[in-house]
């Protein structure tokens, strides 16, 4: 196929247009009634482009992407599972597409109740007893979960506490989640391999403690042996435990976190049950709680009342709102159709079906890559690189190199707790085929690098663009059209 | 083990089991404390087959009631053209992660720096980011963003006039942040200037926060503004419907420094509240305290031209707790929408809209203050497709009775004030048949 | 091999101290600016702030790196190098001729404290 990268506003054509309307039978120059001063001066300069020029421009820009229908995705924390395609189906269906936000509730109860019962089927999956389906990402549920922590203590006059304990080892979306709270970050450490250390974590503990945000599996997938230990510590010095749903996968079917004692989590939709990533979003982060702490969750909820019929009601003692309206409402129907369609039967094997093809890689593997912490993982492992150190061939370059062989990358350089950092998760969705398919083009990749190291280092070649400067991009950035105009 | 989305068969099974070297899936939860291991069900119901799919949300679907919307507050029933939702089933864009690796990803980067293009355009503005969650979160980090680049100013002025749903999330954002936010109140339906400028005089105000059109549809007079706010060594931020910005003066215009908003009038179905998206567009000046995702263009190895995330580096996944924002997303699948749509749409197309949209509010209008039964709520206040009426009726009977018609009529704002919005989807019949409704009792 | 010049004084944060006065100038080392890679952006402070000794008063930004700038020294910044907004590389072609920022000393004592190119050599080896 040939080389296609123009921009949609390129193949504009003064004159052209890409839809048609109804006759407008009023014609009332209703516009004409504001005054100019109100009105603006010059026409946006919006691409003037037929129907069929906009569906072969995007189409081609869709053939310049790699989803995980095109191929296995495993990176690491992402969760890159299958998006089944009858959730999309049920998403778009106008009974629900068509539902304006502040209709009366009497005409979207069906809506409501997909709401609701979602609420619970998360909360039976998270051991908690109430979940707000209103935060729109992961990074959005943390700060509401801390928002409740933080809601928590002031309501009960406990206003010392604005500090939160967050592991060296934590997503970047916690601290910064904590930053947004107004919570002050403290850092606890974690042992070589990587669990939190619970020595350096004791003298932390005191009253001006809110709680501490943790992930379990951690970031390196390791469960976190000492949780029960971590949580009475934690609890006994009056702060509450938050969890990281991040890596929730791997416990479904297995371990419930309201059992390791946490008191508030969130849960990515779009990792664990199933919905798409979508280039980046729309995501949705559920916050859930345990008993005691269901009335701060934000506005609105949805209740359910003695007649079983379902209702919307702001709530008192609520932190408030943190989304205009019931949060990404069209996602939630997805990860409702992807639990039915497991049931309780099926659903209990997408933990442990994840743990498997994990280890599976990880012992396959680690003849040739470095493994820095022995014994069994959960979902994900992380590498420290190439076991050999001599060839100079980086964690980037073998990234860069699986490109060519049509898989996309792990999460290179993430945990930090390692200089060459390379995280695989494979999920529960690949055949035990594309795993094995997998290893040999590490082990091949690994063979290039010790007889050919500069071919792995020159990689990606067969990519459709190759190394990017992104040094000129960041320096002097050029993030529009016109400013690409403006620049040549 | 195996079901249509988990391959595993017991063979597979053994076979890992046997490189991985333990004897069975229980070991691989060995470390786990035994109390924690569930054993139970979850309280969820058994399997569902795709066929058994469909009817459970087809008749969750039925006890839906599809309407004609005449309903906006923020949100608004406007065309999406079919073309859309098939380019978005295209699933090398949605089951994409995030483009961190941009020689496979040049799609959504390419997307994305259209997308930014368009909404720069729109609101005039120089920079976009590649979108936020909502318009209420993107107006909440607009205000933090104001602070930071303020530095040692810590206060932000909101009007009143902005949505109440908007400003509920700011307060929630402001207030645990410790942002100091103060309401601008509002006189007569529109931002009581006189009122801003007493709290600006005070010297410690980073920004100030000013919506068009406002909650109450009407289109506010700025004229000046900006100026006196910049005197005040503050930023200006207004937000925007971008759609509306097709024809109305423009955040650029108005000279403010930022605009932010909701995307959800580029086309994007109402789908019960979400997914849509936030926008925030800004200055040169300002790019750097923009939070969220920012593509920009750049070349390859070979001098071809490529698009590439870029300003990483003061994002939460590098900076953490001293990044701005902790957005690690954006809502880029919506920002695909907003991009297929303004294509499609174009230059004139969107002008088209409002047009539309205006003539019917502005019919629907008249027809109502003709009647005797309704006042105008702001009389000779400038509108587009939303405007406030007063009526002694009983607007909660009266809606009653239009849903039972199949007609989402307007939001009751209390004390016989009642909202109504009017898109370039409503047809002339559709108008007269709510009208004929509205004025019979 | 880094260079380190003999008449700075430096910090262990990696930035370099020039006292003429009671004016300091200040930057960062040469060993800093290889660590961090090209250099697109610098973070730099406003005239009239006043900078902590310990404190951070910037940051300097590669692609995928930011690392935060802490003063060596305490006082009122009186000056910038305004020639780093447009072209921030400079650091990369040299870091000692390409200065930060200039402080008015409140306590000219600090920059006592800090290590000669002696020490400071020897802190980058190890």
């Amino acid at each position: 196929m040939k080389y296609y990268d123009k921009l949609i506003f390129e193949l504009s054509h003064s004159g052209r247009k890409g839809y048609e309307l109804p006759a407008n039978k009023i014609a009332g120059h209703a516009l004409e009634s504001i005054p100019e001063s109100l009105r603006r001066s010059v026409p946006a300069e919006l691409p003037e482009v037929s129907e069929p020029d906009v569906v072969r421009h995007y189409t081609n820009l869709s053939s310049k992407n790699f989803g995980v229908d095109t191929g296995f995705y495993p990176l690491g924390s992402c969760t890159m599972k299958y998006n089944p395609k009858i959730n999309e189906e049920i998403a778009q269906l106008p009974a629900f597409a068509s539902l304006h936000p502040l209709q009366d509730s009497d005409t979207v109860q069906g809506a409501l109740e997909v709401y609701y019962n979602l609420q619970q089927a998360l909360a039976s999956i998270a051991g908690l007893s109430e979940f707000t389906l209103n935060p729109y990402a992961g990074a959005h549920g943390e700060l509401t979960g801390l928002l409740v922590m933080r809601t928590y203590h002031e309501k009960r006059g406990d206003t010392k506490r604005r500090k939160v304990i967050v592991p060296d080892s934590a997503h970047g979306t916690n601290p910064a989640s904590a930053m947004v709270a107004g919570l002050d970050v403290v850092e606890v450490k974690s042992k070589p391999n990587g669990s939190i250390d619970v020595e350096d974590l004791k003298p932390l503990l005191n009253d001006e403690i809110a709680g501490i945000m943790m992930t379990n599996p951690n970031t390196l997938g390791m469960f976190e042996t000492e949780i029960m230990e971590i949580a009475d510590l934690v609890h006994k010095a009056g702060g509450l435990l938050y969890y990281d749903g991040a890596n929730l996968n791997p416990l479904l079917g297995r371990v419930r976190p309201g059992d390791m004692g946490f008191d508030i989590m969130h849960i990515n939709l779009h990792k664990t049950f199933s919905t798409p990533h979508g280039g980046g979003g729309p995501g949705s982060g559920p916050v859930g709680v345990r008993k005691g702490l269901e009335e701060y969750l934000p506005n609105p909820h949805v209740r359910k009342d003695a007649d079983g019929r379902f209702y919307v009601d702001f709530g008192k003692d609520s932190l408030g709102s943190v989304s205009t309206f019931l949060g990404n409402f069209g996602v939630m129907l997805k990860a409702y159709a992807y639990i039915l369609t497991l049931g309780k039967e099926n659903i209990r094997n997408v933990g442990p079906m994840a743990t498997l093809n994990a280890n599976y890689i990880k012992e396959s593997l680690k003849d040739d890559y470095l493994l820095p912490i022995e014994g069994v993982c959960k979902h994900e492992f992380v590498f420290d690189g190439l076991k050999d150190k001599s060839t100079g061939v980086t964690t980037l370059n073998v990234a860069k190199r699986l490109l060519d062989y049509g898989f996309h990358a792990p999460t290179i350089y993430f945990p930090l707790l390692f200089h060459e950092s390379m995280m695989i998760e494979p999920t529960e969705t690949e055949s035990l085929e594309t795993l094995d398919e997998f290893i040999d083009v590490m082990h091949k990749v690994a063979r290039e690098a010790a007889e050919n190291p500069d071919l792995v280092k020159e990689a990606p070649v067969t990519t459709l663009v190759r190394k990017l400067d992104e040094t000129t991009a960041a320096k002097h950035p050029v993030l529009t059209y016109k400013a690409m105009l403006a620049n040549d | 083990m195996s079901n249509k989305f988990i391959p595993h068969t017991p063979d597979d099974i053994a076979r890992m089991l046997e490189r991985i070297g333990v004897k069975s899936i229980d070991d691989l939860y060995a470390e786990v404390p035994a109390e924690v291991i569930f054993k139970e069900d979850y309280n969820i119901p058994s399997a569902m087959s795709e066929l058994e799919i469909r009817d459970f949300f087809s008749k969750l679907g039925d006890k839906n009631k599809q309407l004609t919307i005449f309903a906006g507050g923020g949100v608004y029933d406007h065309y999406s053209p079919s073309v859309i939702s098939h380019l978005l089933a295209r699933s090398e864009f949605y089951t994409a992660y995030t483009p961190y690796q941009p020689e496979i990803s040049q799609g959504t980067l390419q997307y994305i720096f259209e997308y930014q293009s368009m909404i720069a355009e729109l609101t005039g503005m120089e920079c976009s980011n590649a979108s936020m969650y909502d318009g209420a979160t993107a107006t909440a980090e607009t205000a933090f963003m104001m602070v930071a680049s303020a530095r040692k100013k810590n206060r932000v002025l909101i009007s009143s006039t902005l949505s109440d749903r908007v400003v509920a999330v700011v307060k929630t954002y402001t207030r645990f942040h410790g942002v100091d936010l103060d309401i601008i109140p509002e006189k007569d339906g529109v931002t009581d200037l006189d009122a801003l400028r007493k709290l600006l005089e005070k010297g410690d105000v980073a920004g100030v926060i000013l919506p068009t059109p406002n909650k109450y549809g009407i289109i506010e007079d700025f004229s000046g503004i900006a100026d006196e706010v910049h005197a005040a060594k503050a930023l200006l931020a207004i937000n925007a419907d971008p759609s509306a910005l097709a024809v109305l003066r423009t955040p650029a215009e108005w000279g403010a420094d930022i605009a932010c908003g909701d995307g959800q009038t580029l086309g994007m179905p109402l789908s019960f509240g979400g997914p849509y998206l936030g926008y925030i567009a800004c200055s040169k000046a300002q790019l750097r305290k923009m939070p969220g995702r920012v593509v920009g263009v750049t070349t390859d190895a070979d001098g071809k031209r490529a698009y590439v995330l870029t300003l990483q580096a003061r994002e939460q996944h590098i900076r953490r707790e001293k990044a701005t924002s902790n957005i690690c997303s954006n809502q880029s699948l919506m920002a695909l929408y907003a991009t297929v749509y303004v294509a499609l749409m174009g230059r004139k197309g969107l002008v088209e809209v409002n047009e539309m949209s205006a003539d019917g509010a502005h019919y629907l209008f008249d027809k109502l203050t003709a009647s005797g039964k309704y006042t105008p709520a702001f009389p000779g206040k400038p509108f587009l497709k939303e405007f406030v009426v007063h009526t002694e009726l009983d607007i909660k009977a009266l809606n009653k009775r239009l849903a039972d018609n199949g007609i989402m009529g307007g939001i009751d704002l209390g004390d016989g004030n009642l909202m109504l919005a009017v898109t370039e989807k409503r047809s002339l019949e559709e108008i007269d048949r709510l009208i004929k409704l509205m004025t019979e009792a | 091999m880094s260079k380190v010049l003999d008449n700075l004084r430096y910090a262990d944060s990696h930035e370099w101290v020039l006292v003429e006065g009671d004016i300091a100038t200040v930057g960062i080392t040469d060993y800093a600016q290889h660590a961090l890679g090209n250099i697109v952006y610098v973070d730099m402070p406003e005239i009239g702030d006043e900078v902590v000794a310990g404190e951070e008063f910037g940051a300097v930004e590669s692609v995928k790196a930011a690392s935060d700038l802490i003063s060596p020294v305490s006082g009122e910044v009186v000056e910038i190098n305004e020639a780093l907004e447009d072209a921030p590389e400079l650091i990369n072609e040299d870091a000692f001729a390409n200065w930060i920022m200039k402080v008015k000393l409140s306590d000219a004592a600090e920059a006592d404290a800090l290590l000669d190119a002696a020490a400071y050599a020897k802190l980058c080896e190890e």
